[in-house]
């Protein structure tokens, strides 16, 4: 049986932490439990956060958007945070059924890191930090140097993910994700792609077709060039298809059970593509 | 107790009546009535017991351990770390099985437990009972197992040719149909190659039951199963006692659809009980209930159609192969199934037929809603829209055309004496008015769904259509006969029967016909169990409502008849003159009335009868004669909005129409259509088993996807064609599988129609559509 401690404040859960730093933390459950009720993991010391008000923080500033990590899918479906990280209230709606979207929580889903992990590509697109505390203090990084490996962080024992800051930049935001049916399922191919029009950027990240969560850099600078930012015209379609292949050239997909490498390289190009033309598209965008 | 044996030949006149019956009580509580289920209400208050949540005393946990080979030579066990560990009360293996080592409901080819190699994933070889589910199961884990690993048989085509991996062989059973003039070729001639994926039930409760041991070496056993006194013959075989000393009762069942016709662990729950002398309790996890059930076969199917110029078909040549992975289970009766329908139904004057269920390493392959017509019907479905193309002809006109009906003969040979309204079905479904499905403004409404892929200009709209058949009840000479008691008491009725409710309402239509025959109110349903009462056969082949609907109404009419007798003697009058209804015995003439609670007060008047179908006969060597009893069909079309680009699909509607004979209950009637098109929805677009090497990769509700609310469209019921059916009680059909066959068909047609696509194959991949 595990020894489990529900912490009540951040120092609490620090302080179980500090006790056991081989501790697995417990959020929302909707990863860990499926998990342990298959008998694939029995952790000797699990630290529960749900209870811990700190994590459960949220700001919307100008420029910024701050998310603590035990934010559930749910929140950031709702307004005002949903109208201010659209993408990331895009990519919360994919996740699960309504009960598994009460649950779960940004915090959950980077520390499970998964590639097909829903709001990871929206937090790198959004060049988030992520903030997380431990016996040597705060330490914040980009999501990059967050997830380094396929379910691999690097996170250090006795630390928690805090929260996460990302940008709030003024342009569109678009969140796509495929999978074998219409609701409930975990990405086959993801992608999110934001319009920063202050700065002139486009920035794009894929899900479930690296280890990691790449960002398409070449793509992006590619683009940035052939966008009309002044006038606000929408994207020329070779355009947007070129950069969709570009896109596609940034994924480094498998075959698996889920799907095939080649339909995920494909998928990204048609995803990119799509995100892009609706990012700049004249007139208002079709759906929430 | 009086015993009665009725044999209701087709038009026959016996006791169990005809399908000319009129169906009185409709609007009230009886036949024809829409009456609420009477586990409706506590099934969505979860106040349902289910087989997982058994209790009793101070009972163990059984756990097994399982093969992680597809193929492997046992050469040691040792159980020692396992039996060490404190809370373990047995360690068994398959030398602890002390009487008939192997079962199977066709051929006896399955060990209970491993004896010496193991010939798929997931195959039991080792029990463990503890006092804690983490305990047994970490016991199982310390079991070490010495393997020496070969390479498995995967390919079900090279299975028959390669070294055998049981004694039994590789060949399940291979099948020939030849009928009428085989040397005849058609005008217009059209070949296909289509392949099936394996599906599984997906049933939401696990495999989970429990079995209490007593003093005298006998032992209780609560289940949930399709087939109570079919697991008692298997189970009392293995455990080598007499099957009076293995006592089944029906635990609640969470779905079936054909996966629980198999024993699971109904002889490992016996064994653990009786050794450890303590109640035992087993609940699969949903990994292990991925391998611990059967799946639907896989197929492989080669078509060539020839039709003359006008569209009448001329022969159908076909070979269909099936792979049964590395048991029997109910292998030979599927392929027989996919053989006999493998040219769906129409009038065809030739057919070659050739059929293969073969054994490899895969998981076992067994019964699955449709069983065996599913399969067959992709493949006839998709052959007609091809030949309907090469004619320039309109599908639905030429399937027209070609309808069979009663009168007609199968290509078995055998002659449609019931009724068969193919023409019909097809007509009601195909015009009806197609319904308005605006494209939607929401993505989400789109194909993608809540991924936000798909904008309205990136989609094209399909219809397509297709009709399919099966057989009702057990074919090719079997008598799987049921049994019902029916006891009158103070003016209330109690019905015993062994039938398994599995979901399919059962319990609603047993109380629905003892009002009507009876004319009460208050029907009491007794458990199903094995003790008191005799085999039910199995809740499958779409055949309770007749069989064992049948027995209920027999044994019905037969108390009927004795308190009637009674009456009408102390009244002086023919029992013709007398009915039961409203809880009074009237005479029809309005003279004499009396209360059914006082003519049966005390004593009570008592029935027990067995009800069979008529008999069919055995095929013959050149698959011909009468194996069947019955037939349903039904229609569907489907309309999609595809994404080509990205492959993704989206159902709008599904439009059916089914040959029901009678609606003996509307609100059931609808729930097995509905449920039964989601499943072939899943089996067209997303639900399939996928292996590597004979592993199953995606043993979990994650990656083995079934339809959501979100993927189910609006289904309109066109029409429920009533033609009722001689022989059957109140003429009425099963309609369980009806709705599983044709409707993965018409959606296939219909995502063929949107991307003029060939998709041989389902379920339709995305990568099958975007890459293409």
């Amino acid at each position: 049986m595990s020894d489990v401690v529900v912490a009540r404040s951040l120092d609490e859960a620090r302080g179980a932490l500090a006790d056991h730093p081989d501790a697995t933390v417990l959020a929302g459950g909707t990863d860990l439990m499926v998990e342990i009720n298959r008998g694939l993991r029995r952790p000797s010391h699990v630290v529960g956060v749900a209870q811990v008000p700190e994590l459960r923080l949220w700001s919307v500033a100008d420029d910024r958007v701050t998310v603590g990590g035990g934010v559930t899918y749910t929140e950031m479906m709702t307004t005002p945070l949903a109208d201010a990280a659209p993408a990331l209230a895009q990519a919360a709606r994919t996740v699960g059924s309504p009960p598994i979207r009460n649950a779960g929580t940004l915090g959950g889903n980077l520390g499970t890191a998964s590639p097909a992990g829903d709001t990871l590509p929206v937090l790198a697109a959004l060049n988030a930090q992520i903030v997380v505390v431990g016996p040597d203090g705060e330490r914040r990084m980009a999501l990059d140097d967050f997830v380094v490996g396929v379910k691999r962080t690097s996170l250090r024992p006795g630390e928690l993910i805090v929260r996460a800051e990302m940008d709030r930049p003024t342009g569109r935001q678009e969140f796509l994700k495929i999978g074998p049916r219409n609701a409930m399922v975990i990405s086959m191919a993801g992608l999110a792609l934001v319009a920063d029009h202050d700065a002139r950027a486009v920035r794009c990240a894929l899900g479930a077709v690296a280890a990691g969560i790449p960002r398409a850099r070449d793509a992006e600078a590619w683009v940035a060039e052939r966008i009309d930012w002044d006038n606000g015209a929408g994207v020329d379609d070779a355009v947007a298809a070129e950069f969709g292949q570009r896109v596609a050239a940034a994924s480094a997909p498998i075959d698996d059970h889920r799907s095939t490498a080649a339909y995920r390289r494909h998928a990204i190009a048609v995803l990119a593509t799509r995100a892009l033309k609706r990012a700049f598209a004249q007139g208002g965008s079709s759906d929430a | 107790m009086t015993s009665e044996a009725v044999n209701t030949a087709a038009g026959g006149s016996t006791a169990t009546g005809t399908g000319t019956d009129t169906i009185v009580d409709a609007g009230t509580r009886g036949v024809g009535a829409d009456v609420g289920r009477p586990d409706g209400v506590p099934k969505v208050q979860g106040r349902f017991a289910f087989s997982s949540d058994l209790w009793a005393d101070d009972f163990l946990w059984g756990h097994t351990l399982r093969s992680p080979h597809a193929s492997a030579l046992i050469r040691g066990i040792d159980i020692g770390p396992a039996v060490a560990m404190a809370g373990v009360y047995a360690v068994l293996l398959a030398d602890d099985v002390p009487g008939c080592l192997t079962y199977g409901l066709e051929h006896g080819d399955q060990p209970a437990l491993a004896d010496g190699q193991v010939r798929y994933v997931g195959e039991p070889v080792a029990l463990v009972a503890a006092d804690h589910p983490d305990i047994a199961r970490r016991a199982a884990e310390a079991i070490v197992v010495d393997y020496e690993v070969s390479e498995p048989v995967t390919d079900a085509e090279a299975a028959p040719t390669a070294a055998p991996i049981h004694p039994d062989g590789n060949v399940f059973r291979e099948i020939a149909i030849r009928h009428g003039d085989l040397d005849v070729a058609g005008e217009v001639v059209v070949e296909g190659v289509y392949e099936v994926g394996m599906q599984d039930q997906a049933f939401m409760g696990p495999e989970s039951g429990m079995a209490l041991p007593d003093e005298d070496g006998s032992v209780e056993l609560f289940v949930s199963t399709q087939w109570l006194h079919v697991d008692r013959e298997q189970i009392a075989a293995c455990l080598g006692i007499d099957e009076e000393k293995v006592r089944l009762t029906l635990a609640g069942v969470g779905g079936a659809f054909g996966a629980r016709e198999d024993l699971s662990l109904q002889v490992h729950l016996c064994l653990l009980a009786l050794h450890t002398g303590k109640p035992v309790k087993m609940v699969y996890s949903r990994d292990e209930s991925f391998l611990g059930h059967v799946h639907r076969h896989p197929a492989k199917m080669w078509y060539r159609h020839h039709a003359d110029r006008n569209g009448h078909l001329v022969k159908v040549e076909a070979r269909i192969v099936l792979d049964g992975g590395a048991y029997a289970s109910t292998s030979s009766a599927v392929i027989a199934n996919a053989s006999c329908f493998a040219a769906g139904p129409y009038k065809v004057p030739a057919a070659h037929i050739t059929g293969l269920a073969a054994r490899t390493n895969n998981p076992p392959c067994g019964a699955m809603r449709g069983f065996g017509a599913v399969q067959t019907c992709f493949g006839h479905e998709s052959q007609m829209d091809k030949l309907a193309a090469a004619l320039n002809m309109d599908p639905v006109e030429l399937r027209l055309l070609n309808a069979i009906g009663p009168g007609d003969r199968l290509v078995t040979g055998q002659l449609i004496t019931g009724t068969f309204p193919t023409a019909e079905v097809i007509r009601q479904c195909a015009y009806a008015p197609e319904p308005e499905i605006p494209l939607s403004d929401d993505r989400r409404d789109l194909p993608g769904g809540s991924g936000r892929t798909t904008d309205a200009a990136d989609t094209v709209r399909g219809t397509g259509f297709a009709v399919g058949f099966k057989n009702l009840m057990f074919s090719e000479g079997y008598d799987d006969y049921s049994s019902a008691a029916c006891r009158v008491s103070d003016g209330v009725a109690t019905i015993t029967c062994a039938c398994a409710e599995v979901g399919q309402g059962f319990v609603t239509l047993a109380q629905q016909i003892a009002r009507t025959e009876l004319g009460v109110d208050e029907v009491i349903l007794a458990p199903a169990q094995t003790a008191t009462i005799g085999s039910a056969g199995s809740s499958s082949a779409s055949r309770q409502t007749w069989m064992s609907g049948g027995a209920v109404q027999a044994a019905c009419r037969e108390v009927r008849a004795q308190i009637l007798a009674d009456v009408a003697a102390e009244w002086g009058v023919s029992p013709d003159g007398l009915v039961l209804r409203d809880g009074l015995v009237v005479s029809l003439d309005g003279q004499q009335e009396a209360l059914l609670a006082q003519v049966t007060a005390g004593t009570g008047y008592e029935a027990d009868v067995e009800y069979h179908h008529a008999p069919t006969e055995a095929l013959d060597e050149n698959g011909q004669g009468n194996a069947h009893v019955s037939f349903a069909c039904a229609a569907h079309r489907a309309t999609v909005d595809v994404d080509p680009d990205l492959g993704l699909v989206r159902v709008r509607d599904i439009t059916t129409a089914q040959d029901v004979g009678r609606i003996l209950n509307p609100t059931q009637a609808v729930g097995q259509i509905e449920g039964g098109i989601a499943q072939g929805l899943g089996l067209a677009l997303m639900e399939e088993i996928v292996l590597d090497d004979g592993i199953v990769r995606n043993a979990s509700f994650t990656d083995y996807v079934i339809p959501t609310t979100l993927d189910m469209p609006d289904v309109t019921i066109a029409a429920f064609v009533e033609e009722p059916e001689p022989g059957a009680p109140y003429g009425a059909k099963g309609i369980g599988e009806p709705p599983t066959i044709s409707s993965s068909a018409a959606i296939a047609a219909a995502v063929r129609a949107a991307t003029g696509q060939a998709l041989p194959r389902i379920p339709i991949r995305p990568a099958d559509i975007a890459l293409g």
